[in-house]
C-alpha cells in the first residue's frame, strides 16, 4: 500500500459515494450537482494515475460543459424543486435495477480484478501526448471535429422540430 | 507504484451505478446522468491501462480525450431530443408512453 494507492482510495471513495447519490437522490437538481462531485473526483483519479491533461479536459469539458448543459435541460423542462418520488420508477423496478447494476459491477470486477497487479506509474507527459495527438491520431482528431459540427447542426435541427410544426411549415 | 485493483474496482462500481441510474430513473435528463457514469467508467479503465505503461502512441490518454469529446456531442444531441419531446408532450416522463 503506497501513498498513491491511499490517494486513489480517497478520491475513488468520493467518486463512488457521490455517484451513488447522483443516481438515488430524490431532488432532481441535486442529482446534477452530485454528478459534478463525481466527475470532479474522477478527474482527481486521473491526476493520481498521472494523466494531467486528461484530468484538465475532464474538468473543462465534463464539469464545465456537460453538467451545465444538463442543468440547463433540467431548467428548461421545468424540473421540480424539492424532493419528488416520481422521478424514479416504482420500488419493484428499482430493486430489479439494483440487482442488474450489482450484477454488472460483479461481472466487471470478476473479470478485471484477476488482471490487476502493482505497476510503476507511467506519467504521460503533456508534450508527448500532444505530439501523439497531432501526429499519429491527427485524422481521427479531424473526424472528431467534424462529428462535433454535425452534432451541433443536428441539435439545432432537432430542437426546431416542435416549432416548425406549429408554424405549419 | 500503484496497484491497478483500485482503478479497476472503481470502474466496475461506476458502471454498475450508471446501469442502475439508467434503469431506475423516469426523468429523461436523469437517465443521461447514468449514461455519463458508464462513460466515465470506460474512460477510467482507459486511463488506468495507459498509466501501466507500454501502450503505444499514448493510446489510453488520447482515446480518453476522444471519448470525452464524443460524450459532449452525445449529450448535446440527447438534450435537444429531450427538449423537443418536452415541447411536444409537456413532460419528459419516460414511463408513460403517449401517442
Amino acid at each position: 500500500m503506497t501513498g498513491l494507492d491511499l490517494a486513489f482510495a480517497a478520491v475513488g471513495a468520493i467518486a463512488a459515494a457521490s455517484g451513488l447519490l447522483a443516481v438515488t437522490t430524490r431532488h432532481v437538481v441535486h442529482a446534477a450537482l452530485w454528478l459534478v462531485v463525481c466527475l470532479g473526483s474522477v478527474a482527481g483519479c486521473y491526476l493520481v494515475l498521472g494523466a494531467e491533461l486528461v484530468a484538465l479536459v475532464q474538468v473543462l469539458v465534463y464539469v464545465g460543459a456537460v453538467v451545465v448543459l444538463v442543468l440547463f435541460a433540467l431548467m428548461l423542462t421545468r424540473a421540480p424543486i424539492g424532493p419528488r418520488a416520481e422521478i424514479s420508477t416504482s420500488p419493484l423496478h428499482r430493486t430489479l435495477a439494483a440487482v442488474l447494476g450489482a450484477g454488472v459491477t460483479a461481472l466487471l470486477a470478476s473479470v478485471l480484478l484477476p488482471l490487476a497487479h502493482p505497476v510503476d506509474r507511467h506519467e504521460t507527459d503533456t508534450s508527448v501526448l500532444s505530439r501523439e495527438l497531432f501526429g499519429t491520431w491527427v485524422w481521427p482528431f479531424e473526424v472528431l471535429s467534424l462529428l462535433l459540427l454535425v452534432a451541433l447542426v443536428a441539435a439545432l435541427a432537432v430542437s426546431r422540430v416542435g416549432t416548425s410544426r406549429e408554424e405549419g411549415a | 507504484m500503484i496497484h491497478l485493483a483500485g482503478p479497476y474496482l472503481l470502474a466496475a462500481v461506476l458502471a454498475g451505478l450508471g446501469t442502475y441510474g439508467v434503469l431506475a430513473r423516469r426523468n429523461a435528463v436523469l437517465v443521461l446522468i447514468g449514461v455519463e457514469l458508464v462513460l466515465n467508467a470506460a474512460t477510467l479503465l482507459l486511463v488506468a491501462v495507459g498509466a501501466s505503461a507500454g501502450d503505444r502512441w499514448a493510446a489510453g490518454n488520447v482515446l480518453t480525450l476522444f471519448v470525452i469529446t464524443i460524450a459532449a456531442a452525445e449529450v448535446c444531441v440527447a438534450l435537444a431530443v429531450v427538449l423537443a419531446v418536452f415541447r411536444m408532450r409537456g413532460d419528459v416522463d419516460l414511463s408513460e408512453p403517449r401517442s
